[in-house]
């Protein structure tokens, strides 16, 4: 089976005291096995929300419609053991803000044991720390630190154990939510060499969330691009980044400037407003309020995914006018 | 302390600056070995460097949070008077725009009285030049950091604020003191993408338009490349190279810098070499070149085929002098 996870048509909305709050608005999304798939976004564009369902993790004020299949079963529809089983063993997310995540008061050790003891309560003691060890190993770091306390390690120590933690039970799927937001930029490489290295290595998929468009372009096969969501573009990530299609991607690549790139010096480039509240969204395109080529046909209706060139969706009917 | 500013001298300058901190285990960990920099009037000047390389304890210095254990802070060629009234007149001239945006608001506090605080605590109403009472200075300050019409945010809370507002009032409290510099520790790091720019935009404008110096403390070498006139990097309490930012940035000559530069994700035409492990504990400085132990010009050979491996291992480096042309500390420059 190569399709580890489908996203078909997927919403997701909240019920809130002021109302019903749509996050996600129709998103497909696939990844293959071998395959690091990429979701850009700014904060509230969906792409935690679309996270949360992949185990069906999101909070209960949450309606969920459209297909969520996980290694062949529909996450949605799924019977309570089936899902339990799922989790850790099937599929495995690193959150955002992991490094607060890990509990103060254990030993690493023990924190990357727990989930092996949960799926395998038959395995015996000298086999499970063998398998911690070996984890250790797998990230990079010494067996010996099984024994240290979160206290102990740095910020990019730590998400290498939170990545250990994701591997414990051998899934086929990991989804990492932000995994090098609050890491430098030396620490983040050598986390992104360790997924890179790992997915190579064990075959697995990997699904990335980041508002970092440059960090994605840099390990994904494939990415998509959020905005108020919907999938706004996708292809695959260096033509996203280098050569984006839509203005908002074009505007997430110019933020992370080309270090040496004249046209960059004293001229930072940003994008003016904030995303819109998902209870009011505008009329016509939702990012129309922002985009600097917006036009009064922009606001008739929302503009839908077109290929507009192969393998390459992008939701923006002014593509390809000068 | 009544002699004239020394006119040569640059607005504040660290000189040989050491600041140690006992841990719990009694050692001493030198978080600033020796540093020397100068911050000259109306510079957009880039800290960069990893977690534990000393760059958030060098603006905390600088700021009068942390005495030197040795050396001195200079402000305006005399050393920084560190009594209280002399600390509240350096700090109305010269700000800090701390890390965390979200952390640094009150939550209980509306934002025109997170912005008023300071424009109180200094009597800023009473002394101002032009008469405005302090709910005009307030307005300006909202409106100069781009939060406009300034009243509608008045009565706002933090948690109704967008990140990228938040970080714009933690912005207008410096600014509506109108100081002559401000220390910005990572002020675009916790911010979404699209937002990035303009916030570093309007610390460009702010330049334009009051001359306002800015020192920002950073480990994204795209936000130096956006926005810095000089750049000091810093590794493990020193300053390892120096230089304009075209310099540093096209030209580095420090294998660390060329390490930190080939990482960056939107550089591909450099191979990259990752370092591996993290800034060594501060309490343990390796001998000699304080980077030897991860530096991948001694790990290949290149020092040793330039003869200087063996200084690498033992003889220390000078402290690059503050201002002045583009220098690295390294045996093989």
């Amino acid at each position: 089976m190569s399709e580890l996870l489908v996203m078909r048509d997927l919403h997701v909305a909240y019920r809130t005291g002021e109302g019903r709050l749509p996050a996600v608005r129709g998103v497909d999304l696939t990844v293959h096995e071998g395959e690091v798939v990429g979701v850009a976004g700014e904060s509230g564009c969906g792409k935690s929300t679309l996270v949360s369902t992949v185990l069906r993790l999101q909070p209960k004020n949450a309606r969920v419609e459209g297909e969520v299949v996980v290694l062949g079963e529909d996450v949605r529809t799924m019977r309570w053991g089936d899902l339990r089983a799922l989790r850790w063993a099937g599929a495995s997310i690193v959150f955002q803000g992991a490094l607060h995540s890990l509990n103060p008061v254990h030993r690493i050790g023990r924190q990357i044991a727990e989930p092996i003891q949960v799926h395998e309560p038959d395995l015996p003691e000298d086999a499970v720390r063998r398998r911690v060890d070996d984890l250790l190993d797998q990230v990079g770091l010494s067996a010996s630190r099984s024994r240290s306390y979160p206290h102990q390690l740095s910020g990019g120590q730590k998400q290498r154990v939170m990545i250990a933690m994701a591997l414990a039970c051998r899934p086929k799927l990991i989804v990492a939510d932000e995994p090098t937001t609050a890491l430098d930029v030396m620490v983040q490489a050598q986390i992104l060499d360790l997924l890179r290295d790992l997915v190579h290595d064990l075959d697995v998929g990997l699904l990335i969330i980041s508002h970092d468009l440059s960090v994605l372009a840099d390990v994904c096969d494939r990415v998509l691009v959020m905005y108020a969501g919907r999938v706004v573009e996708a292809g695959r990530a260096d033509e996203v980044f280098s050569d984006p299609l839509h203005p908002y991607s074009a505007a997430l690549s110019g933020a992370f400037p080309r270090v040496g790139d004249p046209a960059a010096r004293y001229a930072p480039a940003g994008l003016a407003g904030d995303p819109p509240d998902p209870r009011e969204l505008p009329q016509g395109c939702s990012f129309a309020p922002r985009c600097p080529r917006a036009v009064d046909r922009c606001l008739e209706a929302e503009p839908p995914l077109v290929e507009v060139r192969p393998g390459r969706p992008v939701a923006c009917i002014r593509v390809g006018e000068p | 302390m009544t002699a004239a500013p020394d006119p040569g001298a640059a607005f504040i300058e660290a000189r040989g600056v050491t600041v140690e901190f006992t841990t719990r285990t009694g050692h001493a960990a030198r978080a600033l070995d020796g540093v020397d920099l100068a911050v000259p009037h109306g510079e957009v000047l880039a800290i960069v460097g990893e977690s534990g390389s000393g760059k958030t304890t060098l603006a905390r210095t600088l700021m009068g949070l942390e005495r030197p254990t040795s050396g001195e802070v200079l402000f305006e060629g005399r050393p920084l008077d560190y009594s209280l009234r002399g600390l509240k007149s350096y700090r109305s001239r010269v700000q800090m725009v701390l890390q965390d945006a979200a952390g640094s608001l009150n939550p209980r506090q509306t934002v025109y009285e997170s912005v008023a605080e300071g424009i109180r605590l200094h009597g800023r109403a009473r002394t101002d030049e032009q008469g405005r009472t302090e709910t005009e200075l307030v307005a300006a300050a909202l409106a100069e950091a781009g939060l406009r019409p300034p009243e509608r945010l008045f009565l706002r809370y933090p948690h109704e604020l967008s990140g990228g507002q938040k970080q714009r009032v933690l912005i207008a409290g410096a600014l509506a003191l109108r100081p002559e510099l401000v220390l910005a520790d990572e002020p675009v790091s916790s911010l979404d993408a699209s937002i990035r720019g303009e916030i570093l935009a309007l610390l460009l404008e702010l330049r334009r338009e009051l001359g306002m110096g800015v020192v920002v403390v950073t480990h994204d070498l795209g936000l130096a490349w956006n926005i810095a006139d000089r750049i000091a990097v810093m590794y493990l309490g020193r300053v390892v190279e120096c230089g304009t930012t075209e310099e540093v940035l096209t030209a580095p000559r420090h294998p660390y810098t060329r390490a930190l530069l080939s990482v960056v994700p939107e550089i591909d035409q450099l191979e990259p070499v990752v370092l591996r492990g993290e800034v060594p504990d501060p309490s343990r400085i390796p001998s000699g070149c304080r980077f030897h132990p991860r530096c991948p010009a001694l790990a290949d050979g290149t020092a040793d085929r330039a003869g200087v491996a063996d200084a690498c291992h033992h003889r220390p480096l000078e402290i690059l002098p503050a201002t002045g042309e583009h220098r690295a500390a390294c045996h093989l420059v």
